[in-house]
């Protein structure tokens, strides 16, 4: 790791200020991603400001029709919080699998959806689910926010602060395990709700997207039956020593169906 | 260079680090509590983990200033200040659930969040899954699932001694 | 020896499930891995790695480095030759075809002119502190000039390819051979059939969790040098890097080898880093360590495996097999390893019999330098290449000739009235039983209700298959006098020095190493129970050069076999000096005193009365001479012995493993794993079916994940453990694992060696399952690692297997 200074603002406000002042400085919330990029010396920020002494971050509440998760929320509290087993219960399943325990003590859903890495899992679920990400100046689509590979609608220095999901009336969600990695290979996250029917798929393209053909197929006809007919092309996907594009692309049709009987 | 405070098995130090400085760095470098170990560099063996609030985190992965304040347990303050181990560490003893050593403080810590966070108690496979985190090359697991079922009987309370298993 | 277990007591000896000793430092974080160790001014080092797989090296400029904070040395080839530094030593000379030796460039500690694989040390920094080190690294300017990479053994054989190095032309290190060839033609001109098999056996990555690490130190005062090492064998390490490195002499050089974090084979090598850290020492004045990183071990710790194999199988008409070819390419990767050559010769090729009663055999080795990094031993070494390709060349000669898999086996095993059985193939096998533990094997994998699964898993969407391998290994390497003329460079015999104390606790000094089998306990185990003494006063010192007299190391499966029976002949020692002491206390002949072990221990008495001596009582004599033959005896009861082989022991067995493979994901899993396995006598149960687990999850490993894999410009992709897969908790089963004892009858505990037979006999097990699964859909062959990409591509008939047979 290269050296850099290190932040922990206690307000949105101070930490927006310390990224907006240096273009060089990284946020830094769970640290799960960045850490092991820092540590192979792959970027070289001046500054880190670590989130996690931002109080606010940390609710989960209600609001209306929605559920909305604070940015620093951990993935393992997203798995096991009441309120979203009870609201969105495929959103938790989702978070019990993503990684390993310990990066689910630390790993926080702000920053997997700030990341935006082609096989986290919480971008194919707010794509599915029409989630709005909330941040400290304004509220963007998640049709909007996911650009390209590690690549988000954020501006400099503007931070991630909730995700609002819209409560389903059911979702489900599978995945396959990179044999390596274990990011997921390809997932496929299902939702019907108060937007309509929903499918988003991460870890087959550069950056999660929603399966159009699968969401007119399920809001015809909500079954396995009706995805297990739709093909994904390949084209565009990612191939690797590990699952080539045509691969990924049969897994996206397998993953939909088990998602499909994930959501019941 | 920053200053941090850790209370490590019970006892509290400052220490002075840098901002790059890991956890782990600081825990046997600085502390010499050289029984967390360092298998990997992309976060993935888990011979690192430490508690850190009684959550298992991976030390490797986690920067001496994030943890500034922080309640760590390490394998060294795990057995009893009269020297009794643990219910895993002698779970793992008693069905030899180690060969070479070094996964092991890393699976221990593992292992006792993962009895901890299924306080009905665990299958197999949840055994198995919550091992996702931890890579041991020796054993081929097995007695590491039977060792870690035999530790949650004791600590949950349904068995009093990590008896030898049904061999 | 009479040994009754001692009333009220836990039977703690052969043959017992002791718990072991060494697991409460593990336990407690208070194991002493090599970089646990910290010494005063200690130094830390990083070593800059050529990034290019085949390059001439234009100039290296250290000057911006060099003035870097904290920086004490910057080292590289002009300092490594100006200090008259040798190469690194291969132990093993291979002589081919025709008498021509092998080529066996130089292997510069530094690159020196040329760098021939991603991951060749080019130049060391020394620094206070290893980010200060790695950050001088990034200044270090060196100019390449790239040549063209070989990355594979077709590119380096190719017509036109340019020589790795300048000694071996077209990239070959040497063309072998073994067996009778005139035999085994005449064997195929008359055979009823023939099969083929050709397949790769995929090239592996140790990945012991511990990384290797090394520190230096060095002694102005008394002109010494101590390197403490992650090795499996520090008096081979002391050996190679003093004689042939460093050029210091063994008694101005210790080598410690602490607690050692799993090796596997990849901690048998004298590697580089260990001269340089030690040179440093030196240099610098000041203690220098240098500790791998993970993803840096992938690109400097030995690999294992690589061969590419081509195969005919000649049978009769009732298939008894009567002739086998084998022609294999062997990669050695870019310098050759400390005992790369021997692999896939004397203990691979030496096994193509296997089980199996074929008469006439003739294989060929062609060893290839390629720009990748060198391979050498992992688990298994050579035996689980030949295993591999016996055991599924047998499933393709059953398939092809309609006979069943088992009943074909059954049909050319070589029969427990048959040994000693000499091979066509150098090796005479002392024993085994294959019938037997094929069966037991199948009963316990419960084979005939094996249908009944199958279409149970059919009607769950799933693909099941069963497979199985009935293998036989050579292992507890080796005589001596054999190895030396197969172009050893050294012997394996092994060494035990026993020391038994005034009060009667006794310290075992043995030349064996143990990173993770548990020797601590069993060998304790051993000395307790034959001399009579409770194991809690039996110490076992392992792992230092400055302790213990000489010895060969771990590997090979050899520790009990080799250095388990020099112990027994140092206790033989001990007994007889004993004996003589107590016939002068009891005042009888010595002819007259008899050593037994009973309820009190150890003791020695006058035959047919009740006048005994205790083991302590004599040893306290001997320290004490004050009533005692001095005259004739020396004080003190130590003895040292050294044990050379007979022969190589060879476990045996039989593997059942059965898979299902999910159709639409390509996935496999294995759902059931039985093993029955011939490992000779068994001192500690546990410890063995540790051991067997632990290499039935490495050969789980190899067959369905684990694969290297470099691009055509000789850049490794499977560079970290986010690239290569590891086998973790939930790919692989809890496993069914029996013994069935064959006593080995060469050596004196009647033992053969546990450490290699999981990883040998089962890959081909998993493999020959796999094809099972996929039988319907008229698959005949995948290669490993079976990913799911793999199976997925096969199914979905876009090629991804080599189809084997009947190509």
């Amino acid at each position: 790791m290269y050296d850099f200074a290190y932040h922990k603002p206690s307000s949105i406000a101070d930490a927006v200020k310390l990224l907006t002042d240096d273009p060089d400085a990284k946020p830094v919330s769970g640290g799960m991603t960045l850490l092991p990029a820092l540590k192979h010396r792959l970027n070289q920020p001046t500054a880190l400001v670590d989130l996690s002494g931002i109080a606010e971050l940390r609710d989960v509440r209600r609001e209306g029709d929605a559920l909305v998760i604070g940015a620093m929320v951990r993935h393992y509290e997203v798995a096991t919080d009441p309120q979203i087993m009870a609201a969105i219960p495929a959103l938790a399943r989702m978070a019990s699998t993503i990684g390993d325990t310990q990066v689910r003590n630390r790993g926080t859903i702000g920053g997997s959806i700030a990341n935006n890495d082609p096989a986290a899992d919480y971008p194919a679920a707010a794509l599915a689910l029409g989630a709005t990400i909330v941040t400290d100046r304004r509220s963007i689509p998640a049709d909007d926010f996911f650009l390209g590979m590690f690549t988000t609608a954020l501006e400099p220095g503007e931070l991630v602060t909730a995700i609002s999901f819209p409560i389903p009336e059911k979702a489900g969600y599978a995945k396959l395990r990179n044999p390596a990695s274990r990011y997921s290979m390809t997932g496929v996250f299902v939702a019907r709700g108060p937007k309509g029917v929903g499918v988003g798929v991460n870890g087959a393209g550069p950056c999660a997207f929603r399966q159009a053909e699968m969401e007119a197929a399920l809001a015809a006809n909500w079954s396995v039956e009706a995805v297990a007919g739709v093909k994904q092309a390949p084209d565009d996907l990612n191939s690797d020593i590990h699952g080539s594009a045509e691969y990924r692309a049969n897994l996206v049709t397998v993953m939909a169906k088990r998602a499909v009987a994930d959501a019941g | 260079m920053p200053n941090v405070t850790l209370t490590v098995n019970g006892k509290t130090h400052a220490v002075e680090v840098e901002g790059r400085t890991l956890l782990v760095e600081v825990l046997r470098e600085k502390l010499r509590l050289t029984g967390t170990h360092v298998g990997c560099d992309t976060s993935q063996c888990g011979a690192c983990v430490v508690h850190i609030g009684g959550d298992s985190v991976k030390s490797c992965t986690i920067l001496a200033v994030q943890a500034d304040g922080a309640e760590v347990t390490t394998i060294e303050g795990l057995a009893a200040a009269d020297g009794t181990l643990h219910p895993m560490q002698e779970a793992f003893r008693e069905h030899h659930a180690l060969q070479c050593g070094f996964c092991t403080p890393g699976m221990v810590m593992s292992a006792i969040d993962l009895v901890k966070k299924h306080p009905d108690g665990l299958s197999e496979q949840e055994i198995r899954e919550g091992l996702e985190g931890n890579i041991c090359r020796c054993t081929g697991y097995h007695n590491i699932v039977k060792a870690i079922a035999a530790a949650a009987d004791v600590m949950q309370g349904r068995a009093t001694e990590v008896a030898r298993a049904a061999e | 020896m009479n040994v009754t277990k001692p009333v009220g007591a836990a039977f703690e000896g052969i043959g017992a499930s002791v718990r072991r000793k060494e697991d409460l430092r593990f336990l407690r974080g208070r194991g002493r891995y090599t970089d646990d160790l910290s010494r005063p001014e200690q130094l830390q080092a990083w070593i800059l790695r050529s990034p290019h797989a085949h390059a001439r090296i234009l100039s290296i400029d250290t000057a911006a480095a060099a003035a870097m904070p904290g920086v004490q040395a910057v080292l590289t080839a002009k300092e490594a030759e100006a200090d008259g530094l040798g190469g690194v030593p291969c132990g093993w000379q291979v002589t081919g075809k025709g008498g021509q030796v092998m080529a066996e460039p130089m292997h510069p500690v530094l690159a020196s002119g040329k760098v021939r694989h991603v991951g060749d040390p080019v130049a060391m920094v020394v620094a206070e502190t290893k980010a200060q080190a790695r950050d001088a690294a990034e200044a270090i300017l060196v100019e390449y000039a790239p040549l063209p990479a070989l990355p594979d053994m077709a590119a380096a054989l190719a017509p036109r390819a340019v020589a790795l190095h300048d000694e071996a032309p077209g990239n070959l290190c040497f063309d072998w051979e073994i067996g009778d060839k005139a035999a085994t033609d005449a064997a195929f001109a008359g055979a009823h059939k023939v099969v083929r098999f050709e397949t790769t056996n995929n090239r592996l990555v140790p990945n012991a969790m511990e990384p290797r690490a090394a520190l230096g130190e060095y002694d102005p005062n008394a002109d010494e040098y101590t390197l403490t090492t992650t090795s499996q064998n520090p008096h081979v390490i002391r050996l190679l890097m003093g004689g042939f490195v460093l050029k210091v002499p063994e008694a101005k050089l210790r080598v410690v080898a602490p607690d050692v974090g799993g090796g596997f084979g990849s901690k048998i090598y004298h590697y580089a880093e260990e001269a340089l850290v030690t040179w440093a020492a030196r240099r610098v004045g000041r203690p220098v360590k240098w500790t791998c990183e993970r993803s840096e071990s992938f690109l400097s710790d030995a690999h294992g495996r690589d061969h590419v194999t081509r195969a005919e199988l000649a049978l009769d008409a009732e298939g008894r097999f009567l002739g086998l070819r084998v022609e294999t390419l062997a990669n050695m990767g870019a310098y050759l390893s400390t005992f790369a050559p021997a692999i896939p010769t004397y203990l691979s090729a030496t096994l193509l019999a296997g089980c199996y009663t074929t008469p006439a055999i003739h294989g060929q080795v062609k060893a290839v330098f390629t720009s990748t990094v060198p391979v050498d031993a992992y688990r298994g070494a050579g035996r689980p290449e030949t295993t591999y390709l016996l055991e599924r060349l047998v499933d393709v000669a059953a398939r092809e000739t309609g006979i069943d898999r088992i009943e074909i086996r059954r049909r050319n095993f070589i029969h427990p009235d048959q040994f000693p059985y000499q091979t066509p193939v150098a090796l005479q096998y002392d024993s085994g039983d294959y019938e037997t533990t094929l069966r037991l094997a199948l009963e316990a994998a419960d084979h005939a209700g094996f249908e009944q699964r199958r279409a149970e898993a059919k009607a769950r969407g799933k693909l099941r298959g069963i497979g199985i391998s009935t293998y036989l290994e050579a292992c507890g390497i080796a005589p001596s006098k054999l190895v030396g003329q197969l172009g050893a460079r050294a012997g394996l015999y092994e060494v035990a020095n026993i020391r038994v104390h005034p009060t009667g606790s006794i310290s075992v000094f043995t030349g064996t190493h143990s990173h993770g089998q548990g020797h601590e306990t069993t060998f304790a185990q051993l000395v307790a129970e034959q001399l009579g003494v409770p194991l809690g006063s039996v110490e076992i010192v392992h792992g230092d050069t400055g302790k213990i007299p000489f010895g060969m190391g771990t590997y090979g499966s050899r520790s009990l076999a080799v250095g388990g029976a020099a112990m027994v002949k140092a206790m033989d020692k001990i007994i007889a000096k004993g004996r003589r002491i107590a016939a002068h206390l009891l005042e009888a002949s010595v002819e007259d005193i008899e050593f037994g072990v009973d309820e009190a221990g150890g003791r020695f008495r006058v035959a047919g009365t009740d006048r005994t001596k205790s083991l302590a009582e004599i040893s306290m004599a001997a320290y004490v001479p004050h009533d005692y033959p001095i005259e004739e005896l020396e004080p003190g009861l130590e003895e040292t012995a050294f044990y050379d082989p007979k022969n190589f022991t060879y476990p045996g067995g039989c593997h059942v493993c059965e898979v299902e493979i999910d159709p639409e994901t390509g996935e496999t899993q294995v759902v059931n794993f039985t093993a029955c396995d011939d490992v000779g006598r068994v001192i500690n149960p546990m410890i063995v079916e540790g051991q067997i687990q632990g290499g039935l999850a490495q050969g789980i490993g190899q067959a369905l994940l684990e694969g290297t894999v470099y691009d055509s410009e000789g850049q490794l992709l499977t560079a970290s453990l986010n690239d290569y897969a590891m086998p973790r908790a939930t790919q692989v089963p809890s496993f069914g694992v029996s013994t069935a004892v064959t006593l080995c009858t060469h050596n004196p505990l009647g033992v053969k060696g546990c450490g290699e037979v999981g990883a040998i006999g089962s890959p081909p097990a998993v493999i020959n399952a796999v094809v099972d699964a996929l039988r319907e859909l008229g698959v005949t062959h995948v290669e490993m690692p079976a990913t799911p990409l793999k199976i997925w591509s096969i199914i979905q008939g876009k090629g991804g297997a080599l189809s084997a047979a009947t190509a």
